[in-house]
């Protein structure tokens, strides 16, 4: 593989470095770096960052290739900066065993654009009644880590105990979608003044707080650690905050849609805002915004969940619930985060990069950038603001809230150890 | 007027009198021997019915027929619909035949609205009711029939409801007819107070332009008008009270109660009545109960809205006089 030199990189936003890569490998990072045999790439002040990792993304394949594949997927992740993957284990079938997580594992390394890592199930078929064989998951050839019922809570709580304990044999981690099914019943949107006025089922925030202070609770019981996925709610953060504070073993994610986007875009009833769990309030997004930058929720995961078209292009409750979010999350997070001053670029890293690779376990990915580690990166033109165009998506859905929405922050470069998967904003 | 009636609260005091003061003109129609006006001859409205209501359907089929409109009637149940067939290429397919209004009943909140913003059809829309969202017409018949009693047919022309005490009792939570009429009757100026166990107020009621109160006994001396929700026996299972008996104890209307009532204040119900749960049959055929009235008057504010919506600016009935003087 040949050497590829970036000059002038703000790396982590720092001052202007240039960074030279020798096949698989950063090689050196300096100033004034020899050129010598190497593709020049120009950075011109774009900030470069670690290769982006997503904990929650949803590839649809198997079952539901209409929406979305492994290819079309890791296309859009590698478009949006990211070089790897953890996919959500409810495809069809469920992720349930060794041969569905290496069918999703062998297909992400075939395409090259980006690593996929499959999160296993924690119940045969999501149901929430008896363990998946986490451990052959584990020690198949896809090497799972993370284990998640998302989509469905696993709310049994003898059960969500078990697969605590369990996977501690060899270092697993529940991912809990912490969502009470009782109290969200024919839920449609965040229960408050919006959904009262609009006569849309509530779901309220206490549905999911009440899951995430048990699983707290259990996870100091029995000494484990818990991620709680896609939290959304300013009490929420309370609680996980009083549980870090305690000492006790959890992480926490937050979207790019929740950092920025509130139930008060409900009011069209336009289902592109359909979402699980559901926009919340104003005040649950500055605490969110807050959270983040305090490192109360360690990291940002897009649960991008791409549908067709058909199923957003009809009224708000025949719609299915879910945005795509691959190719918009650097955007939002240096919307919502670096432009107002919450987080710097280094933060960024950490959040979308460091972070996430350490609760996955994602080895290679999340590393700092200097001589020696994985070149898995990206680069960013942050000065770039304009409409998003989902027409110009990698994806196959076209399932955003963001629609000509302007942002600022484009992806032009990303790097898969060495080779690059996107090229001046293009897929190679 | 808007193009489309999608919630009551998208009405001024001004678009929501013109309405009244129209109905009573479409209502002496009514007490004619022949019940016809060709004001919207030619015109084609479907009544787009997703969820069963035999009542507000044949309201409007009256109102519509009553216009000389020709009506083509639509339910989703044996339809295209049952089998699968999107709100958006039904749409599409009313489209296409050229229809001018469509009125809709569906039974997700938003539906109207989502059909009125997209670009699936270019007809005027009216809400019969969508989930539990809004069903404006309702909000509109009730505030009628509210001026008629509480103000006087011909002395209420041109008035709002400005400071009468109305009081709603009942499931607000999946009400669209509560969320309509406490939406209209703050535009016209009166004083709305709900009354439910706190199981059946929605979360986020106190943005509503409105009391809430959990008793309805000390609210009853103080009400101009009185209306009844229906509630569902089925509630019950979902814990929303403990039992039917306890429910119609607390919260339903009888003879008892209907005494605490001024003497001139009026009781009230959307129908269809569940008579021993909320209403005793006492109440419900007692002098001071509008529920036949509230039918009628059904009829003469979908005329109204109808052709506020699709028949232009000239007054309706002294149009239709001398068209249909030409025609003889």
């Amino acid at each position: 593989m040949s050497k590829i030199l970036i000059r002038g990189a703000k790396v982590l936003g720092g001052e202007p470095q240039d960074v030279l890569i020798d096949g698989e490998t950063i090689a050196a990072v300096g100033t004034g770096l020899d050129a010598e045999g190497a593709e020049v790439v120009e950075a011109g002040g774009k900030v470069l960052l670690p290769g982006l990792v997503d904990l929650h993304t949803h590839l649809r394949e198997p079952g539901r290739e209409d929406s979305e594949t492994v290819l079309t997927g890791t296309r859009a992740a590698a478009s949006g900066g990211y070089t790897a993957v953890f996919a959500m284990a409810n495809t069809f079938p469920v992720a349930d065993t060794a041969g569905v997580v290496e069918q999703v594992y062998r297909l992400g390394q075939e395409h090259g654009y980006c690593d996929v890592q499959p999160i296993g199930a924690v119940t045969v078929g999501l149901e929430g009644k008896k363990l998946a064989e986490l451990g052959a998951m584990h020690e198949s050839a896809a090497g799972v880590t993370v284990f998640s019922d998302d989509g469905k809570c696993v709310d049994d709580a003898v059960i969500m105990r078990r697969a605590l304990e369990y996977v501690k044999a060899f270092g697993g981690v529940v991912a809990q979608h912490a969502q009470e099914p009782r109290l969200t019943e024919g839920a449609q949107m965040n229960e408050g003044v919006v959904s009262a006025e609009l006569g849309l089922g509530g779901w309220p925030a206490v549905a999911e707080e009440s899951i995430i202070a048990r699983d707290v609770l259990l996870a100091e019981h029995v000494g484990s650690r818990v991620h709680i996925c896609h939290l959304s709610t300013a009490g929420s953060v309370e609680i996980v905050r009083w549980a870090k504070s305690r000492g006790i073993d959890v992480t926490a994610e937050v979207t790019p849609h929740h950092l920025l986007l509130t139930d008060e875009l409900v009011r069209s009833y336009n289902p592109v805002y359909k979402v699980n769990p559901p926009l919340r309030t104003e005040r649950d997004v500055r605490a969110l915004r807050e959270a983040l930058a305090d490192g109360t929720i360690d990291i940002v995961a897009t649960d991008h969940a791409p549908h067709p078209h058909e199923d957003k292009d009809c009224e708000w409750a025949a719609a299915a619930m879910g945005m795509v979010g691959l190719e918009t999350a650097l955007s939002v997070v240096q919307e919502t985060m670096v432009d107002t001053g919450l987080l710097d670029w280094a933060g960024v890293a950490d959040r979308m990069s460091v972070k996430p690779a350490q609760i996955g376990r994602a080895t290679g990915h999340g590393r700092p950038v200097s001589a020696g580690e994985p070149a898995n990166l990206v680069l960013v033109d942050t000065q770039y603001r304009g409409p998003v165009d989902p027409a110009r998506f990698a994806s196959r859905s076209r399932n955003t809230p963001y629609e000509g929405r302007e942002l600022p922050g484009r992806v032009t470069h990303t790097w898969l150890r060495g080779k690059a998967t996107l090229v001046d904003g293009k897929l190679t | 007027m808007q193009r489309h009636l999608i919630s009551a609260a998208d009405l001024t005091r001004d678009d929501a009198v013109l309405i009244l003061d129209t109905a009573e003109e479409m209502a002496r129609v009514a007490d004619r021997p022949i019940k016809k006006l060709p004001t919207l001859r030619g015109r084609t409205i479907v009544n787009l019915f997703f969820e069963d209501s035999t009542r507000t359907r044949i309201s409007f089929e009256a109102a519509e027929k009553r216009l000389s409109a020709d009506v083509i009637n639509f339910t989703a149940k044996g339809s295209s619909v049952s089998k699968g067939e999107s709100l958006k290429d039904t749409a599409q397919t009313l489209e296409a035949m050229g229809v001018d209004a469509v009125v809709i009943r569906h039974g997700a909140s938003g539906a109207p609205y989502r059909l009125a913003t997209s670009d699936w059809i270019d007809a005027a829309v009216i809400n019969a009711g969508d989930g539990t969202h809004q069903h404006p017409t309702q909000a509109l018949l009730d505030a009628f029939t509210m001026r008629r009693r509480l103000v006087g047919r011909d002395a209420g022309i041109g008035q709002d409801l400005a400071g009468r005490r109305i009081t709603i009792v009942g499931d607000v939570l999946h009400s669209r007819v509560a969320r309509s009429n406490v939406d209209l009757l703050h535009t016209l100026g009166a004083e709305v107070t709900l009354v439910a166990p706190p199981t059946l107020v929605p979360v986020g009621v106190e943005t509503w332009p409105c009391e809430v109160s959990y008793d309805l006994d000390s609210t009853l001396p103080k009400s101009d008008a009185v209306m009844m929700l229906r509630v569902q026996r089925e509630r019950m299972n979902a814990a929303f009270f403990p039992t039917e008996r306890e429910y119609s104890r607390r919260y339903g209307l009888d003879g008892d109660r209907m005494a605490k009532m001024p003497e001139h204040a009026i009781v009230m119900h959307p129908g269809p009545m569940v008579r021993g749960m909320e209403i005793t049959a006492e109440v419900a055929d007692s002098e001071r109960c509008t529920v036949v009235e509230q039918v009628a008057n059904g009829v003469s504010i979908r005329m109204a809205v109808l052709y506020l919506l699709l028949g232009g600016n000239e007054p309706a009935v002294s149009q239709a006089r001398t068209t249909a003087t030409e025609e003889k």
